[in-house]
């Protein structure tokens, strides 16, 4: 049984050396070995400025490396290629010191300019980046955006192994924000010789490098020999097929072709699996930084009522939509999920009660109920669930229309305002990063509720906003804990107004062949989905 | 001669013309918006603004259009919204894996028809005429996402016999070539029957019959060579058949084409990839069509090319 060290000691501590605080290999893991993982997709880009789909994701981490990192398994921040780190008083200048005589893929030894250079590209208009708007907080953002200027004004290279980063503002969420794929460090010349082809021809400083992209066929990382971190990856190489569908990988699981399939275990060989002890046994279940919502356009009437947004809340009866799904979530009761830092512990939420509803309604003058579309994506099980929701409504005379349309399409209603509801299955909220601000801004926060936003609710509450704000600027680790305290008042400040129906919190479920090696905690890591390349092994 | 070769290209050139600007319509209209699909949840209003100025989407739609085709006619695809490649290596990487199924699919619509058509032929009126051609009406009608599920199920799954799903060897194209072989082989079979009806009605195989040939020699050698040939002038025009079931098909076989890719860059409204597919495969349907005629006349003196 390894031990977690999960002090908090990271945050608080200046200049804290690496030792502190890093994970237990495994003492059973063993060199060598490939394995095979599947999807359906082909594989979009391994650039990781550009890159930002839960497939890729997993992938770019462990190609590349940024300056923190997250301790495997687990939501806590470590040290990457920065091995320590000091925060000034007022939580504006971050000065890093980075690890010496690391490689990227290319054999160069990595600098303080790299860095540099990386944070200038992903802020860059040019480089397309959609994660650029993470680094809004970095002084001199703003000319980058506007095109006024190429180069960040707030990071500088004081030396080759230290770089320092000037915010304009406090930022909370910072060190999360450099932990992002969005923040690796790339090397200037291999960028510059691939072109707009650097996401086939990736070269970072990560586990592995890439050996071979057979485009729409394979993908084969392969083990960066010259790794930093001492004895890892295990693996001598991953095999990545795409163009598999998730029955068909499944049943080559069941075959031992495969290791991991990718797309997770389809929907309806859900029961099968589980039923059977011996797959059941290779199928690891963990939670996940998840939350499936209904979204009530508080600009539309009757959702412009308070009481008719609490009425539908309390209508819906949540576990039997989780039944819907297998049993794969709980019931949610606030907009964050249980894993989350700042979920408010105890908060019961609207709980199901039909008799109540309709006396809310009866308050709001509707007492014969109304009419209302609710907006699905297409694909199973989500017109399941939506159907489930418009028996819940119609137990309370309110007659919904299924739109049930593409992704795209339920995303352009759900932006443009005009979906009265929208049920998030498909689209759902995962968060980017392990902090409760990455659940507000784009999804409740006003700046989302603009046009073409994702806050679907159109839900702006200045004071919530103001509140919010002032959370995201308590830098100081010292008051950690506030600040999760006011994220807590903010969340349950959202449920008091009522915008969205929390439904549930979705659970990961990854299956494995028999032969991968590793703890379980690998196997649902919350930020390398569907597992982590980099400390799973061949048994 | 050349004037008809020089008056199809300039017809060929028009339909890929009208072809691009109709998707490049529907693509337009779509109520989604692919900037969307790009920027992900967390983009701000400053990045999906980029976005959409970066790659020219911000443009009215005749500036789109005509930046489109001024790159094509440079050789110019552009590239993957999402993927950010060449959306002309993305095709010519796909490319050789969907000729191949399409070779398959025609080996295998000429065995099945043509054994159909001659056997319903030999025996016609009777019940195994009656049997075969029913068949030949259900493989026609059968749609084919559920013919591609039934033969994966029972050859792959239950029986084993071949791998299920996937690329590389021959048995791994067994079951595509058929799913997408099976609807043309009914058409060969009902095509074939008839024709083969009105050779044997022939004199010369009267008098090959008068000869004290026997049966099999007489349909074998005699018959089936003149009756084959309108079918031998289709397999161009099969090819327009084919680019809608490999959709389809290599989605559910696994199959590295460009069905493939256009199925997925349609679910993530990646209109770049969309355009190229969809200009490919009319390119090669115009291409199938014209081979289809330029073969006619050698087959069949009567006819000219004018």
């Amino acid at each position: 049984m390894k031990k977690w060290l999960t002090s908090t000691a990271l945050v608080c501590t200046l200049a804290l050396p690496v030792s502190a605080q890093d994970y237990t290999p495994d003492p059973n893991a063993k060199q060598g070995g490939t394995i095979i993982v599947t999807y359906k997709d082909d594989v979009a880009t391994l650039d990781p400025a550009i890159g930002y789909d839960w497939q890729n994701w997993s992938m770019i981490k462990s190609l590349y490396d940024g300056l923190l990192d997250y301790v495997p398994g687990t939501t806590t921040l470590r040290p990457g290629l920065a091995e320590s780190y000091e925060i000034s008083g007022d939580g504006t200048v971050f000065t890093f010191k980075l690890r010496a005589g690391v490689k990227f893929h290319n054999g160069r030894e990595m600098t303080a300019e790299d860095v540099k250079y990386s944070l200038d590209r992903v802020t860059n208009p040019a480089t397309v980046s959609p994660g650029a708007g993470f680094f809004a907080s970095i002084k001199g953002y703003d000319e980058v955006t506007a095109g006024t200027a190429t180069s960040l004004e707030g990071v500088t290279v004081i030396d080759p192994l230290t770089v320092q980063i000037t915010l304009s503002r406090p930022d909370a969420t910072f060190l999360h924000v450099m932990a992002l794929n969005f923040a690796s460090v790339v090397p200037n010349e291999a960028v510059e010789a691939a072109g707009a082809d650097f996401g086939k021809m990736p070269v970072g400083t990560g586990a592995f490098k890439l050996a071979e992209w057979t485009l729409g066929q394979r993908l084969v990382f392969e083990r960066n020999a010259d790794y930093w971190r001492e004895g890892l990856p295990y693996l001598d190489s991953v095999v990545f097929e795409v163009g598999q569908e998730p029955v068909v990988a499944l049943l080559r699981l069941q075959n031992g072709e495969v290791d991991v399939p990718g797309d997770g275990i389809p929907p309806a060989k859900f029961a099968e699996v589980m039923a059977d002890p011996a797959q059941a046994a290779r199928v690891v279940v963990g939670g996940q930084l998840h939350t499936g919502y209904i979204t009530l356009n508080t600009t539309l009437p009757p959702f412009d009522k308070l009481e008719v947004r609490k009425a539908v809340n309390m209508a819906i009866n949540k576990d039997r939509i989780v039944q819907i799904i297998n049993g794969r979530a709980v019931p949610a009761t606030q907009p964050l999920p249980p894993s989350m830092p700042g979920y408010t512990e105890g908060y019961a939420g609207y709980a199901y009660d039909v008799e109540g509803a309709m006396a809310l309604l009866a308050e709001a003058g509707l007492a014969d109920g109304f009419e209302t579309e609710l907006y699905v994506m297409n694909t199973d099980p989500n017109p399941r669930i939506a159907q489930a929701i418009q028996q819940d409504l119609a137990a309370i005379g309110v007659k919904a229309t299924i739109q049930s349309l593409a992704q795209a399409n339920v995303i352009e209603a759900g932006g443009a305002g005009t979906a009265p509801m929208v049920w998030s299955g498909g689209m759902a909220w995962i968060a980017d990063f392990p902090d409760p601000s990455n659940f507000y801004g784009p999804i409740l926060g006003c700046s989302g509720a603009a046009a073409g936003g994702w806050n679907w609710s159109k839900f702006c509450d200045a004071a919530l906003d103001a509140k919010a704000a002032e959370a995201d600027a308590m830098a100081d680790p010292a008051k950690a804990t506030d600040r999760l305290a006011l994220w807590s008042d903010v969340y349950t400040g959202v449920m008091e107004q009522a915008p969205w129906v929390p439904v549930f919190n979705e659970e990961r479920y990854t299956m494995k062949s028999e032969r991968m090696g590793g703890e379980d905690a690998l196997y649902v890591d919350p930020v390398s989905i569907p597992v982590n390349y980099d400390y799973v092994y061949v048994k | 001669m050349a004037a008809y070769f020089l008056r199809r290209l300039a017809q060929a050139a028009l339909i890929l013309l009208g072809v691009s600007l109709i998707t490049f319509v529907l693509l337009f209209v779509l109520p989604a918006d692919p900037v969307r699909q790009i920027a992900g949840r967390s983009a701000n209003a400053e990045t999906v603004q980029n976005i959409r100025e970066q790659l020219g989407l911000d443009q009215p739609f005749v500036v789109q259009y005509g930046r489109y085709l001024g790159a094509l006619l440079q050789g110019d695809m552009g590239r993957s919204y999402l993927q950010k490649t060449a959306v002309a290596d993305l095709i010519l990487a796909r490319l050789p894996a969907t000729l191949l199924l399409m070779l398959g699919a025609i080996l295998c619509e000429l065995a099945l028809g043509v054994a159909m058509g001659v056997v319903a032929a030999m025996f016609r009126g009777r019940a195994i005429d009656n049997g075969l051609m029913t068949l030949s009406f259900v493989t026609v009608s059968a749609p084919q996402f559920v013919v591609s599920l039934i033969l994966l199920y029972v050859f792959a799954v239950k029986l084993g016999w071949f791998p299920i799903g996937g690329y590389g060897t021959f048995a791994h194209l067994v079951l595509p070539a058929i799913t997408l072989g099976i609807l043309g082989s009914g058409w060969y079979a009902r095509m074939l029957r008839s024709s083969m009806i009105d050779v044997l009605r022939a004199d010369f195989i009267r008098t090959a019959r008068a000869k004290g040939l026997t049966q099999r020699r007489v349909v074998l050698r005699h018959a089936l060579p003149n009756a084959i040939l309108p079918i031998i002038a289709m397999i161009g025009i099969d090819i327009g058949v084919f680019m809608g079931g490999i959709v389809v098909v290599e989605s559910v076989f696994g199959w590295p084409g460009i069905g493939q890719l256009a199925f997925q860059a349609i679910q993530r409204i990646d209109i770049p990839i969309i355009m190229g597919v969809t200009l490919v495969s009319a390119a090669a349907i115009v291409l199938g069509n014209l081979l289809a005629d330029i073969v006619a006349p050698f087959i069949d003196p009567r006819i000219r090319l004018r």
